[in-house]
């Protein structure tokens, strides 16, 4: 028997997430900390104020990109765990463009980088692309090569050719006209105090990103098709869609969202190219992805939740003795409990609603 | 280059492949019996931790060692229980077992150490000595081959030896035991084991628990042996490593050796000369350092040899079908 699509949606993901968190409070509380208290200078940090909102967002449009990226990736039942290296490939695309021209404004700098982030990401989700459509070979084990191939080449590129005048390995700054308005700026513009906080456009960028992807995915033919791989390779072959055409162009442009995170991180925050620019938010996407259960809406709200956890891990650490690591740990706790033990949750949650579902109509039989 | 040079790279090859081929040869117990692991680095990162906390707390390493492996195998058992009991996905079980263990030791070792996330270093006791071989002292007046033993051979932590003689070991448990044809079996048609009535489930428990022990001497090593003690994140890519050395050697035992080996010398090589000369051309540090990856991939793409892994590997089995 399968589950009404509400208790899918909203109520497996809402126990996995409490699980996690239980059993982040039961860690806490193994430290020494008030989980509720810890609970609270969290949700404080993140939400409390223009600043905790600016950081919580600014994280979130990261998430937003690698999540996406995951998630498109998901619905042609491809994993691909390389939105790290391929978020490194797409910050290189944006320096290049920011640095190439003298830019006079943001607006005409944005378009382009946008542009060199996507083409940079999804060249860089090419080759494992291809490898598995033609060769066969595993996507999840190429993209892990292909991250730790990306670094190398981001440190080659950051001691050598890009290298700015100066002791760090980064690249130069970037020139003033790239700069991408902050929420600062923009809600100044209508006289509204916002707080500094690196958020910025993007994050606009961010939510056509959704839209885009919920388009693509349910409202065009390739959505469609892509679907259709997803849930069963031999139908769709039968329906005569080429696997080789739906591998390529899902991992392109999962590659291609993945590289528009460096947009906000490098082009909106950063202003130069670092040796490591993506902090780990490629990884986070799975998370996301897997939260949001591969739905353009799940993922913004999925990821807004890791903005706001990212954000106020930075807040705990400040103020109690539980250090930033306890991110890593809920993180991990999340993709565990949603992801790997999924039907652990499900199981028990199943057999509730068989349960109910058969009593009904016996009570009224006897009525 | 003369002998010294070379004994010296080499030397260090040794024990910079010993971790690599504990976590290979764990991937190959695992993977072989049809359970993708890429959670072998979260499994060395908790054994090398507990080792260290542990041997600094008591002063003996070998009570660090079981630790570590004792820690290996609680992450060995979530894995089983997600991926076999509930059918989980394998490798999303293995990326959140990596977080887990890159959060959890930094946060565990803050909490008992208060060194910013390293445990104190270790102090005679608290560390693998190096074993002399027999005869080592006197021999080292033969020409080449007196230095080839005393110094290349000799002088290791016992767990080098323990990796370096897993390797017929494994292949003999592998290709010559029951167990090691069921293993196999399970990996590539995990029904048909199950019809002829041997438990699917109980060897694929097996094989991740054997992981767990190999890569919790792994980890071990790293922190009481490579180092003196546990600093955040030491693991650095290792347990990838040994995953893309794992698809090197095709899944077998002794190509296995090779492949962590030849990881090893890049490795040692890659710290001993920031760029080297080949051919008249420089070749930078960075690509000595993706060279194993960018090697796995080519490996991967079935351009030299293809690497087919066990037919029934990433999947979990379902009985009712």
């Amino acid at each position: 028997m399968s589950l009404p699509k509400w208790a899918d949606v909203v109520l497996i993901p809402l126990i996995n997430l409490f699980l996690a968190l239980f059993v982040s409070g039961l860690v806490v509380l193994l430290i020494g900390e008030n989980p509720i208290n810890a609970m609270k200078i969290m949700v404080n940090g993140a939400v409390g104020s223009t600043y905790g909102w600016g950081y919580t967002l600014f994280y979130a449009t990261n998430f937003i990109f690698t999540g996406l990226a995951v998630a498109v990736a998901f619905h042609a039942r491809l994993f691909n765990i390389g939105g790290e290296g391929q978020a490194q490939l797409g910050a290189l695309g944006v320096a290049l463009v920011c640095l190439a021209l003298p830019w006079p404004h943001w607006t005409l700098a944005l378009p382009f980088a946008i542009l060199g982030g996507a083409i940079f990401g999804a060249g860089w989700a090419a080759i494992p692309a291809y490898l598995q459509a033609k060769r066969g070979s595993h996507i999840v084990i190429t993209t892990i090569m292909f991250n730790f191939i990306a670094s190398a080449l981001l440190v080659y590129l950051l001691v050598g050719a890009l290298k700015a005048p100066g002791m760090a390995p980064e690249s130069a700054r970037f020139p003033e006209g790239t700069f991408l308005p902050s929420a600062r700026d923009v809600f100044g513009m209508i006289g509204i105090k916002f707080a500094r906080s690196p958020l910025n456009v993007s994050f606009i960028v961010g939510l056509i990103a959704c839209f885009m992807v919920w388009l693509l995915l349910w409202r065009t033919r390739l959505g469609y098709e892509i679907r259709a791989y997803g849930h069963s390779e031999p139908a769709a072959i039968y329906a005569g869609i080429s696997p080789f055409k739906i591998i390529m162009v899902t991992m392109l442009i999962s590659g291609a969202l993945a590289g528009l995170m460096a947009v906000n991180a490098v082009q909106g925050e950063q202003q130069r190219l670092l040796q490591d620019n993506v902090l780990g938010a490629g990884f986070v996407g799975i998370a996301v992805a897997l939260m949001g259960r591969s739905h353009p809406v799940g993922v913004l709200i999925a990821a807004i939740l890791f903005g706001a956890l990212y954000q106020g891990g930075a807040e705990l650490e400040f103020e109690t003795s539980v250090p930033r690591e306890m991110i890593l740990v809920i993180q991990a706790l999340v993709i565990l409990f949603t992801g790997a033990l999924d039907n652990m949750v499900r199981g028990p949650v199943e057999g509730a609603f068989l349960h109910f579902g058969r009593r009904k109509p016996k009570l009224k039989a006897a009525e | 280059m003369d002998l010294n040079t070379l004994i010296q790279i080499l030397d260090s090859t040794i024990r910079l492949a010993t971790p690599l081929l504990l976590a290979c040869l764990a991937g190959l117990f695992s993977e072989r019996a049809g359970v993708f692991d890429i959670g072998l680095e979260a499994k060395m990162l908790v054994a090398a931790f507990f080792s260290a906390a542990v041997a600094a707390l008591t002063g003996s390493v070998w009570l660090g060692l079981l630790a570590g492996i004792a820690a290996s195998l609680i992450f060995a058992l979530i894995h089983g229980i997600a991926s076999i009991t509930f059918r989980g996905d394998q490798l999303i079980s293995g990326v959140a077992l990596n977080f887990l263990a890159s959060g959890m030791t930094v946060l565990i070792a803050r909490d008992w150490f208060n060194q910013g996330g390293r445990t104190p270093a270790l102090i005679d006791g608290g560390r693998f000595q190096p074993v002399e071989l027999p005869f080592a002292e006197a021999l080292q007046g033969v020409p080449v081959l007196g230095p080839v033993y005393n110094e290349l051979l000799s002088g290791h932590t016992i767990l080098t030896y323990v990796a370096f003689a897993m390797v017929p070991l494994t292949w003999y448990i592998l290709f010559r035991t029951r167990f090691g044809l069921r293993l196999r079996a399970v990996g590539e048609n995990p029904a048909a084991v199950d019809t002829a009535g041997v438990s699917v489930v109980r060897l694929r428990y097996s094989a991740v628990l054997i992981a767990g022990v190999l890569c919790g001497i792994a980890g071990a090593y790293l922190a009481t042996g490579l180092a003196a003690g546990f600093v955040k994140d030491m693991t650095a890519g290792r347990g990838f490593i040994a995953l893309a050395a794992l698809i090197f050697a095709k899944w077998r035992p002794w190509y296995a050796m090779g492949a962590c080996l030849l990881f090893g010398l890049l490795d040692a090589i890659g710290n001993r000369y920031q760029s080297i000369e080949l051919l008249g051309i420089a070749v930078p540090g960075q690509f000595m350092q993706a060279l194993p990856y960018i090697l796995t991939v080519v490996i991967l793409a079935g351009f030299v040899g293809k690497a087919i892994p066990p037919r029934a590997g990433g999947a979990a089995y379902v009985k009712e079908r």
